[in-house]
């Protein structure tokens, strides 16, 4: 130990006579081995522990349920060796670690399998239904016939569910034309107004989100067919089914254009823009990509709505499509449909609907992937292409203005924002 | 580099050369043109007819259930028959079961969302984050119908032995009794087990799940990192920081999360209506067979109804619009009161 004294009064006893410094004699020990911490990755110790806890726990779980206890189930052998590896972790690593460390561990098993309960739960689903619509799904009438000539009892050979394939496709077309507008307005609206209204508007569709569709349902039975005497038809359906998608794509549109960088805006306001040519010209570009995730979300989710056709539109065994009048029926109307009926071969046709669905619910989430990978502002390298070759061109008409002097010697001012002339 | 959206520079002549002015102060409010209020008029009307049509929601709903209320009264909230041909009809029971069904989801999808969310911020290496994140979103996007098929066909004979294991040991408890289930008999039918409000929560739980996790993940990913830096600085294990920082941090967000989760669970329609087994009578049993929800109850008999039938169905759903709407101002307030919930979603 160092001791420094700046002020010999203060410490009169360390100091020594006539005001210098003495320094303690340093011994020398043996230092630590300067060895890094790992902050990371997992240690050998670790993946014995866990492959130990891992192959023991499995084998008394086996041996529990073969010999001593009279349990069965699959559910349940899996949850029981769960404990039991929780358990014989945290005696293994408490063999060498101290308590914390052990309660770290053990915690973080338990989180990562919850998430793998998640996963392999999402993996059960998707591979259940196409595993048992696989059969009906390979035969070509799926695609290209209705249920209006095939009964009952008919194999899976005959009849298909193009009316709900042709069904599904209008009622998410309307849907689409009504929500996609009023939807990303409402989100600039909540975007580029801040006050009360607005933060009630956004309370509202926030509850909104968690209508339960057969609300949505009940409410067009109500006014469009009961009040307003419509008959029941896809565009009642449509109308039901964009209640549900609406408070989707607001939700989503609006944390995208949130994230637009707010320099961007006072930018262009400075340069005089009106607000509108801001929202047009800045912030809508900006924020594309996510709001195509927005909109795209919102049309998986409405595509899989059940409930809200169920009770505008109902079931029809062959096509219509006429979206104006009779019943017109949608995938998961037809997979509901199909699989409440005792006829095996409907059931499997209802799974071959099921999966025709997931696939497309699969692949509009993959696309939203795609689109949605960029943060906002960031553009492909085509759009940035494009940019470069507007500027480029801005750039040769600016100089090509200022070689040879206008005739009007005020002509060139601003960027076509400012109209307003000072008079 | 990022390359950022410019503004569109178009070089138009404007009007005449100004004149020379007079000094005057600058008027500092906007001053909008037409476009401008074109602008302004349209986003409020986008915005106003949002409002409109959740407002439109339970104006109609109350219009149409008005004939039933106003028949029955009080005792529509006490009975827990269904029909309304002789008048005796109310919700308890459908009340009772839709609660039930919300309460298996949430005590069971809580504990996983909560484990999903914490490892996705907090345990994952960063760079498989935003895989993660999309596998969890994905089992959002999945149709509801989608999950009461696997429910029905796959799920629901794992689920039984699980049922059957709870009655045999924890029958005592009255909640998880079964009726007609005898454990000494190893031919008991399993069927007492099939169809149950458990079945049905645990299948609502698989979608109820991506709501909260997202909404948990939102808020534990707001902790601030200054704070967690200091915890791992003096020495905490990552959990002990999970424990002191996080989990206070994003208490409130935790309960509007497992809020909006139980205001979905409670108007799960399908998927509760393909496994379950209507009964109207008041079951606290949520492992025996048979069951019912408010949805369910609409959609199994909005067809055959006419008239006064109808207007009690509309009645049903009111109770159902007014529940959720409890429940999500619950969960947005708690979610906006939080620490995290400054600038939050949810």
């Amino acid at each position: 130990m160092t001791a420094v004294t700046l002020e010999p009064p203060a410490a009169p006893e360390t100091a020594a006579p006539g005001g210098t410094t003495v320094l303690p004699d340093i011994v020398a020990t043996a230092a630590p081995p300067n060895r890094l911490r790992t902050l990371s990755g997992m240690s050998r110790a670790d993946v014995l522990d866990l492959g130990g806890a891992l192959l023991s726990s499995v084998c008394l779980t086996l041996l529990l349920f073969g010999k001593l206890a009279p349990l069965s189930g699959p559910l349940g052998f899996v949850f029981v060796t769960w404990l039991a590896f929780l358990a014989i972790y945290a005696v293994l690593v408490s063999m060498d670690e101290s308590r914390p460390v052990v309660v770290d561990k053990v915690m973080s098993a338990v989180m990562v399998s919850a998430w793998a309960a998640a996963v392999v739960a999402l993996a059960s689903v998707i591979i259940f239904t196409l595993w048992k619509g696989k059969d009906a799904l390979l035969t070509s009438n799926l695609y290209t016939q209705d249920m209006s000539l095939a009964g009952p009892a008919d194999p899976i050979t005959k009849g298909g569910i193009s009316h709900a394939i042709v069904g599904t496709l209008i009622i998410m077309g309307i849907a689409i034309v009504f929500t996609v507008p009023l939807g990303l307005a409402c989100a600039v609206f909540l975007n580029e107004t801040h006050n009360r209204f607005a933060r009630f508007v956004r309370t509202v569709v926030d509850a909104m989100t968690a209508l339960p569709s057969i609300l949505a349902g009940l409410f067009i039975f109500a006014t469009w067919i009961l009040i307003l005497g419509f008959q029941r038809s896809g565009l009642a359906a449509a109308i039901a089914v964009s209640i549900m998608m609406l408070p989707i794509i607001i939700r989503s549109a609006d944390v995208v254009l949130r994230l637009v960088p707010g320099n961007l805006r006072e930018a262009s306001a400075a340069v005089g823009a009106p607000e509108w040519r801001t929202v047009r010209h800045v912030v809508l570009p900006t924020a594309r990509s996510g709001l195509a995730t927005a909109v795209i979300l919102g049309i998986a989710r409405g595509i899989g709505e059940t409930a809200p056709v169920l009770l505008t539109s109902g079931f029809a065994a062959s096509l219509n499509t006429n979206p104006t009048a009779n019943p017109m029926v949608s995938l998961p109307l037809a997979t509901f449909e199909f699989v409440r009926s005792p006829q095996p071969a409907l059931v499997a046709r209802g799974f071959a609907t099921a999966a025709v669905l997931m696939v497309i619910v699969l692949v509009l989430f993959a696309l939203a992937r795609i689109l949605g990978g960029r943060q906002a502002g960031q553009l492909g390298k085509r759009q940035a292409k494009r940019i470069r070759a507007r500027s480029a061109r801005d750039l040769s008409r600016f100089e090509a203005a200022h070689q040879d002097p206008p005739p009007d010697p005020v002509a060139p001012i601003g960027f076509g924002l400012a109209q307003e002339s000072p008079s | 580099m990022t390359v950022t959206t410019a503004f569109p520079l178009t070089t138009t002549r404007s009007g005449p050369p100004p004149e020379p002015r007079e000094p005057e102060p600058r008027r500092l409010g906007a001053k909008k043109d037409l476009g401008d209020q074109l602008f302004r008029g349209g986003s409020y009307l986008a915005g106003t007819s949002v409002l409109a049509v959740m407002v439109a929601v339970g104006l109609f709903l109350s219009i149409e259930a008005y004939d039933a209320l106003k028949d029955t009264g009080v005792s529509f909230l006490t009975t827990a028959e269904w029909q309304p041909d002789t008048g005796q009809f109310g919700i308890s029971s459908v009340i009772l079961g839709t609660g039930l069904i919300a309460l298996v989801a949430v005590v069971v999808a809580v504990p996983i969302s909560m484990g999903t969310a914490l490892f996705i911020t907090d345990v994952a290496p960063a760079r498989l984050r935003s895989s993660l994140v999309a596998i969890v979103d994905l089992m959002a996007a999945v149709p509801s119908v989608i999950y009461g098929l696997w429910g029905l066909f796959f799920f629901q004979g794992g689920v039984i032995g699980l049922s059957r294991w709870l009655s045999t040991w924890f029958g005592w408890i009255p909640f998880f009794d079964v009726a007609g289930a005898d454990p000494n008999d190893p031919l008991s039918n399993a069927t007492v087990y099939t169809a149950s409000a458990f079945v049905a929560g645990l299948v609502v739980a698989m979608m109820v799940m991506p709501i909260q996790c997202a909404v948990m993940r939102e808020v534990f990913s707001q902790v601030p990192n200054g704070e967690r830096e200091g915890a791992f600085a003096l020495g905490g294990t990552r959990w002990g920081v999970i424990r002191i920082v996080s989990m206070p941090f994003a208490r409130g967000g935790i309960i509007g999360g497992t809020m909006l989760g139980l205001g979905r669970a409670l108007g799960e329609t399908i998927a509760v209506y393909l496994i379950i087994s209507p009964r109207f009578d008041i079951n606290f049993h949520v492992l025996e067979s048979g069951g019912n929800s408010v949805s369910s109850l609409i959609a199994l008999r909005y067809a055959e109804a006419s008239g006064f039938g109808l207007s009690a169905l509309f009645a049903a759903g009111l109770a159902l619009f007014a529940m959720t709407l409890v429940v999500n101002f619950a969960a947005s307030w708690f979610v906006a009161r939080s620490r995290s919930g400054a600038d939050s979603e949810a």
